[in-house]
């Protein structure tokens, strides 16, 4: 059981943190206090142009002079800074939170093709995979995860989430059931633009792992949520599905279902389970997905875990509970419960 | 007759159970609660069949669960599994509910004016005297009634929409019985179900509770009682004998 809150706002315009931590610590009972995370979108408008690298030291006299001359072996440093945090009596401090606004440098690179983002996400996967006491949790433009093993309201705390101002944000508290808690495993998972929360246990980890791991992705937080934004980032950037054609690889309708479709939609689906079997996710799952553009909301196919999604003038929420939404927003509208399987999808208009 | 109001705005679902309970101890019949939001367990394990509980906002999961007794009226949407496992008295939703509405009840009644989530009727049971009964006014979702094992779910599909549209109903079920306004398209039945028009025995028994539940919620029931309905149960007494798989 975990708690999961989204909302996007369709003219980006930004809502501070102190709204989504009372939401999302109104949902206290479905964490253990072992984990919570907050992901904004739009925080950093000063450094829009840079990949914002969140990163976790151990220990900083050790581990950051060699993140940094990695990250200048590959590009610019344009500027770092220790993440400000404040002590919390209920959170016990065992990462040192970091930022850096990173580009890679194409200068250095002349021939290179590869574009900016999959050399990130090889510096990401490389710093995860070899534990030298860094680890990026956050390397997207212009967005930034807050996470932390504690409670929502201690986390939110911690980061003073209040200070910032997103016009998307994702908030998860944990219920970690089959891996130990710990900073890492905390959500929202992120790579790149993409950021998850996820409620319930993905059965399928070690098929879908295996598959995500055959693309150069790393599996690293020791828990499955990270490979849904591995896979997000496989089907929808690299292979430029939509959003909607991404949720039906991930949560495709049954055989017997497609073979009642017409002619056409048979076809479609049969080549989108076809051609992404290893991608199926079993297990009970309610997921939210973001990137800068859109928010996306979809459960199991057989809806083991709970969604909502509600509406109020350009903003759209989807929530564990109706009430956490309300919280935020009194007067919410058109609350509805998405079909299992089926994606309810945000989009920035402006 | 004793009543009593508590403003319920930030007060966590403990202190508010346990105001809840001492006014009960102290003989309240009637208890609104105002500016509900997301408290889980409201009215849980209460005893007292002259109690009724009003509810204004929106409550959260495991409204009335073990209940034995009192009448809850909430005036919003309930989230999961409001009447879990209740032994008797009433839920009565002005609104709609989550998932696994009436989950493992025993006894009492629940009614949702609109629509519930999946798997209404979950583990539903009767026992001894007991037959728990749930009406849902709108729709319901898929696998309702999975696994029930006795008592009673009507769906009546009222305000244009479609009382039953995705797969499942009845999934898993070895007692108890669902009716549903109008036909039901066979590919929404589960495993080991049946489905058959209703009989004249069977309409009049369900005639007092949908008068019942047209009543609470200040709806026409004449359309409800000429309408046509559909019942479905287990295809056998025993339909699952055979381990889990249908024989």
């Amino acid at each position: 059981m975990c708690g999961i809150i989204g909302v996007i706002d369709r003219r980006r315009q930004c809502m501070d943190g102190t709204k989504i931590k009372e939401a999302l610590a109104s949902m206290d009972e479905r964490g253990s206090g072992e984990g919570a995370g907050y992901v904004a979108y739009g925080i950093y408008p000063d450094y829009k142009d840079y990949y914002a690298l969140h990163v976790f030291f151990d220990n900083i006299r050790e581990n950051k002079a060699p993140l940094d001359n990695l990250l200048e072996k590959w590009g610019t440093i344009i500027h770092d800074e220790q993440i400000k945090t404040y002590e919390q009596p209920g959170l016990r401090k065992v990462h040192t939170p970091w930022r850096y606004f990173f580009r890679p440098d194409r200068g250095m690179m002349p021939k290179s093709t590869t574009p900016d983002e999959d050399i990130v996400t090889h510096i990401v996967m490389k710093v995860n995979s070899e534990r030298n006491g860094a680890l990026i949790f956050s390397s997207g433009k212009n967005l930034g995860v807050f996470k932390a093993a504690g409670w929502p309201e201690d986390v939110a705390n911690f980061y003073r989430i209040q200070d910032y101002q997103g016009y998307l944000w994702l908030a998860h508290n944990r219920y970690p059931t089959n891996t130990a808690g710990w900073w890492g495993g905390a959500h929202p998972f992120n790579l790149l633009n993409w950021s998850v929360v996820h409620n319930g246990e993905i059965t399928s980890y070690g098929t879908n792992r295996r598959y995500i791991e055959s693309y150069g992705y790393k599996c690293t937080m020791y828990t499955d949520t990270e490979v849904v934004a591995y896979l997000v980032d496989l089907l929808v950037r690299k292979h430029g599905l939509s959003e909607k054609m991404a949720v039906r690889a991930l949560a495709p309708p049954f055989w017997d279902e497609i073979d009642r479709m017409p002619a056409k939609e048979q076809e479609l689906n049969r080549a989108i389970r076809l051609t992404y079997g290893p991608a199926l996710m079993n297990g009970p799952f309610a997921i939210c997905v973001a990137n800068e553009n859109s928010l996306v909301g979809f459960t199991d196919r057989i809806k083991l875990r709970p969604l909502v999604s509600g509406e109020s003038g350009d903003r759209l929420f989807i929530s564990s509970e109706e009430a956490a939404i309300r919280r935020i927003d009194p007067d919410v509208e058109n609350i509805t419960m998405p079909k299992a399987g089926e994606p309810v999808i945000g989009r920035v208009i402006a | 007759m004793k009543t009593l109001t508590i403003d319920a705005k930030d007060i966590h679902y403990t202190p508010l159970n346990q105001q809840i309970r001492a006014a009960i101890a102290d003989g309240a019949k009637e208890i609104t609660l105002n500016n509900v939001l997301g408290q889980r367990f409201i009215g849980d394990g209460l005893r007292g069949d002259d109690v009724t509980i009003t509810v204004n906002g929106v409550p959260g999961g495991d409204l009335g669960m073990f209940m034995s007794g009192p009448t809850l009226i909430v005036h919003g949407n309930a989230d999961h599994a409001p009447g879990n496992t209740m032994d008797k008295g009433r839920v009565i939703i002005h609104g709609s509910a989550g998932d696994a509405v009436a989950h493992s009840m025993r006894g009492g009644r629940v009614y949702v004016r609109d629509n519930i989530g999946y798997r209404g009727g979950i583990h539903m049971k009767k026992y001894l005297e007991k037959r728990p009964i749930l009406v849902v006014g709108g729709s319901a979702r898929a696998f309702l009634g999975e696994s029930m094992a006795g008592g009673l779910v009507i769906v009546l599909g009222l305000g244009g929409v479609p009382p039953i549209a995705e797969q499942g109903v009845g999934s898993g079920i070895h007692g108890g019985e669902i009716f549903v306004r109008g036909p039901v398209d066979n590919l929404c039945l589960g495993n080991g179900t049946k489905q058959a028009p209703v009989t004249e025995e069977e309409r009049a028994m369900i005639r007092p509770i949908i008068e019942d539940f047209a009543q609470s919620f200040g709806i026409d029931s004449t359309p409800l009682l000429a309408a046509e309905y559909t019942r479905i149960a287990a295809v056998s007494a025993r339909p699952f004998a055979n381990k889990y798989t249908l024989e």
